[in-house]
């Protein structure tokens, strides 16, 4: 007997989707598998790694620690939907870029997402509050230090372009 | 690291949530925020054949404490299980009735999970380093469950068993936690409070982790003291034989010295992979001392601002 079905409505990067989904399908897979954003990285797929990491209704959280089922009527920004409308990389992903803070790569969109989501709220951070924002991502690459950097240079750079 | 195949239902009240718990009975599962039990599904360790998904239930959400208690009894803090740890976390009248569950909420989890978890959800969860858990033992919260028959009441202090086994019934559902907001004893009483804990990394699951609150006189007197350890002992702890130990004293080094030994009798970690018994309760002790002496100093800082 085949799984029962049902159907979502959901809004990712500000597009509308109708989907009919599996209860037991993970807002990650969602993401990945039928929408095809493989921005969003599945790292451990029980929510340590932060790898995962979109916004929901603007707020940080693990999308494999949520079924896609949940996410009914609501929306989401993935790591696709923080690059700039003509699809260049957005500032943030520039200043990643900049300090050298990717080497595989794997962490680096779930780190990018909890870092836009503290600039948002926290448009100029300390040092610790950088580390608290990205206390729930691993990088097991970089040591953390060019991360941090990359941060506080966007937040250095919006800074400025809003003067 | 797929759940199960489950069916999954998102009823629009508590009583039609309840109606499903009681028709499913022990195959069904409550979701709200969903941080422990969605990896606990994914590495299949929890197989419900229903999820409940009660996370937009508007009749779980309430955070307020209501009016008017008399001067002679302890105020009430409520919040419905169905209050994102986040919310909770901001919530400045939260803040300043339950300063000690604003402390501990920093301990819980990362800034991700603490979006989707709900402070009820960690208490069914049931598991023995939970900051919430114990805020909850130490303060002697009361848990308001609900089923398709009624409303019952039980102590968070009689609540948890052993490691994530708590006295819920399967059709029951946690709807509010009910925190104590300590009255004033006298004039110049101060409260204070901390918590603190040691883990292998910041968001891990505590080794061991202690708080306290306290409330001192003028003079800085003992008035009143509540302590906790968690992750030593098959439930979060209170302490309150300790605490009344301490009343009437000055809460100096030696009564700290002495509190933290005598909080270490009262324990019986177990050792596992990460750490010894012996290290859990060379950490209790440690711990202990620590938030006494964190306690103290916040309850006295206040009196710093009121001279001020």
């Amino acid at each position: 007997m085949s799984e029962k079905l049902y159907p979502v409505s959901i809004e990712v990067n500000g597009e509308r989707h109708e989907a009919q989904v599996t209860a037991r399908l993970t807002l990650v897979d969602f993401l990945r598998d039928m929408l095809r954003l493989t921005g969003t990285h599945a790292g451990c797929e029980h929510g340590i790694c932060g790898a995962c990491s979109v916004l929901l209704d603007g707020e940080p959280v693990r999308s494999c620690l949520m079924y896609a089922v949940q996410t009914d009527g609501r929306s989401l920004t993935t790591i696709e939907g923080l690059a700039q409308p003509d699809g260049t990389p957005g500032a943030l992903q520039d200043a990643f870029c900049e300090t050298h803070a990717t080497q595989c790569g794997y962490c680096t969109p779930g780190m990018i997402i909890a870092a836009h989501a503290l600039l948002e709220t926290n448009p100029a951070p300390g040092e610790q509050e950088i580390r608290e924002a990205i206390g729930g991502n691993l990088c097991r690459c970089t040591g953390y230090q060019q991360i941090v950097d990359a941060i506080k240079l966007a937040a250095a750079k919006r800074a400025g372009s809003s003067m | 690291m797929k759940a199960v195949p489950f069916e999954y239902a998102r009823p629009a009240t508590l009583a039609e949530a309840c109606e499903l718990l009681a028709a499913h009975g022990p195959e069904a599962k409550l979701i709200a925020g969903g941080q422990s039990l969605v990896p606990m599904m994914a590495m299949r360790l929890a197989r419900p054949a229903w999820l409940i998904d009660i996370s937009r239930l508007a009749e779980l959400q309430c955070i307020a404490a209501p009016a008017g208690a008399p001067a002679d009894q302890d105020g009430q803090f409520a919040v419905g299980a169905g209050v994102r740890q986040c919310v909770m976390e901001r919530d400045p009248l939260a803040r300043a009735s339950l300063p000690l569950m604003a402390r501990a909420l920093r301990w819980v989890g990362q800034v991700q999970t603490r979006n989707r978890g709900t402070i009820g959800g960690s208490i069914v969860h049931g598991d023995v380093s939970a900051e919430i858990a114990l805020v909850a033992c130490v303060l002697d919260a009361m848990l308001e469950l609900r089923d398709s028959l009624g409303v019952s009441e039980i102590p968070a202090r009689e609540f948890f068993l052993a490691p994530m086994i708590t006295s819920i019934a399967p059709e029951q559902c946690l709807t509010e936690i009910r925190f104590p907001v300590w009255r004033n004893l006298g004039g110049n009483a101060l409260r204070g409070c901390a918590f603190d804990e040691v883990s292998v990394r910041h968001g891990d699951f505590a080794l061991v982790s202690a708080c306290a609150q306290v409330m001192l006189d003028a003079d800085g007197r003992c008035l009143r003291a509540e302590i906790g350890i968690g992750g030593a002992a098959p439930v979060p702890l209170a302490l309150p034989e300790l605490g009344a130990q301490l009343v009437g004293a000055r809460l100096d080094a030696q009564a700290i010295s002495a509190a933290a030994d005598a909080a270490v009798d009262l324990i019986d970690p177990e050792g596992d992979l990460h750490a010894s018994a012996d290290y859990r309760r060379q950490l209790a002790r440690v711990l202990v001392g620590r938030v006494l002496r964190a306690a103290k100093e916040d309850a006295m800082s206040k009196a710093g601002v009121a001279a001020a």
